[in-house]
């Protein structure tokens, strides 16, 4: 129990792919200007990241050192291109908005990352579970910068996202400063992504230093408190 | 000993092969069909918001007219490309003309132009561009109406002359902060109207459908 504990808080928070280790910046920063857009290449890695550890890690013991990688990156093609044409077939607009992204998570590097690092070392069920929980890290962070920038970039959240759900989910656009906000362009702009991206990770270290020194308080105190009984014999 | 082991990688590698182009054939066949629903639902929602299926009653993806190569430059247009004729009750009602403005701001704009048979402009849409957001993508009627201006405009209104924008004296507005972008269009529309001009009856009077 307590390692898939483990891998769910390595995989949303300790080695956040996008947070941490910084791969997948690519997609990371190009296609985040909407939410829908960041629901969908999350949503896509996903699929092909889960898909692959688990692949991965069935053939773990055919595959020796010398064709390891070659294996590797047939899968995740191979997984790649069938998210590919499923989203031609189902989200046919938003494939076409994703375009070039789609067909680029083969060079994720998170995912043969995560082939390499966890799954091909791992039975099945951690594997699965490491895969969902990095691509669902990868994803909420995608999901914030696409957030974020949407509501300064167009001044609007979850515009869009029919092209995910369907045409009830029209009405879930939100329009924060009403109808003649002019958008704030940077935000939509390339740029604008290595800024939000850089404040998340700024972010992130400020609470991660944060939890660091709260816990090395708690550490210490214990030590402080046991020698004051037995100086003063006064509880603290 | 070598030639063992390379022998049994290859063959370790020519299954993994064989079983993951298996499971993509079998994901293309599946999803085959719907792909090729979906694009071509694509294809006809960009042509019936120019033309309304109340205008004609044919099926405009198939009634096409094959650019011959050689005026394929006049429309700017690289790849073999087809001019889309809509009729009613085999009347000919307009034509829906592909065309590339290649300078706009940052690469090519894909634009097709409905033209009615009178020579006014049906309806103009931007297929595909890589224009600024928040400023030259305003050509996209996803993000401003400024495209429907060409509604109704002909080449003698506004007068040729005035197929400019504002900016260099013209009649159409451009944006602020983006002029190069709209240029582009306009010049484009104007070209393809003078296309259309200039091939109406060989559009027309030809309409081999097996290609």
């Amino acid at each position: 129990m307590s390692q898939f504990k483990e891998i769910s808080v390595n995989g949303l928070w300790k080695s956040n792919p996008a947070l941490v280790q910084l791969l997948g910046l690519c997609p990371l920063l190009a296609v985040t200007g909407s939410v829908v857009n960041a629901l969908g290449l999350g949503l896509a890695t996903m699929l092909v990241l889960v898909g692959s550890n688990v692949a991965v890690s069935l053939i773990r013991n055919t595959v020796n050192e010398a064709i390891k990688l070659p294996a590797f990156v047939m899968i995740i093609a191979s997984f790649t291109t069938c998210t590919e044409l499923l989203m031609q077939a189902f989200t046919y607009e938003l494939y076409q908005i994703l375009g070039i992204f789609i067909p680029l998570i083969v060079t994720n590097c998170v995912i043969l990352g995560r082939a390499d690092a966890f799954a091909c070392k791992n039975k099945l069920l951690p594997s699965a579970l490491d895969g969902f929980m990095m691509s669902l890290g990868f994803m909420l962070v995608l999901l914030a910068i696409g957030g974020i920038r949407e509501i300064i970039g167009s001044g609007t959240l979850l515009s869009n996202m029919h092209l995910i759900f369907g045409e009830s989910a029209r009405a879930w656009e939100w329009k924060l400063f009403g109808e003649n906000y002019k958008g704030f362009l940077v935000a939509v702009l390339p740029p604008g992504a290595f800024l939000v991206a850089g404040l998340l990770i700024a972010i992130k270290n400020i609470i991660d230093a944060e939890i660091l020194r709260r816990e090395k308080a708690l550490s210490d105190k214990p030590v402080k408190g046991s020698k004051r009984v037995r100086t003063t014999g006064q509880v603290a | 000993m070598l030639g063992k082991s390379i022998s049994k990688n290859s063959l370790i590698l020519g299954t993994f092969a064989i079983v993951t182009a298996g499971v993509l054939a079998v994901t293309f066949l599946a999803t085959r069909d719907r792909i090729a629903a979906e694009e071509k639902r694509a294809a006809q929602k960009a042509l019936t918001e120019i033309i309304p299926q109340s205008r004609h009653d044919n099926d405009m993806l198939e009634d096409v007219w094959v650019i011959p190569e050689s005026q394929l430059a006049e429309l700017g247009l690289a790849s073999p490309s087809s001019i889309h004729i809509a009729r009613q009750s085999e009347q000919n009602i307009a034509v829906v003309i592909p065309s590339i403005a290649p300078d706009g701001y940052s690469g090519d704009i894909k634009l097709i132009t409905g033209i009615n048979i009178d020579g006014s402009v049906a309806g103009v849409r931007v297929l595909s561009h890589k224009e600024t957001p928040g400023l030259g993508d305003k050509v996209d009627l996803n993000k401003h109406t400024w495209i429907l201006g060409f509604n109704d405009t002909s080449l003698n209104a506004p007068e040729t002359d005035d197929w400019k924008v504002k900016k260099d004296g013209g009649h159409f507005d451009q944006f602020t902060g983006a002029t190069i972008t709209p240029r582009a269009v306009v010049k484009r529309v104007k070209q393809t109207l003078e296309y259309f001009n200039a091939h109406k009856a060989e559009i027309l009077g030809n309409t081999d459908e097996s290609i």
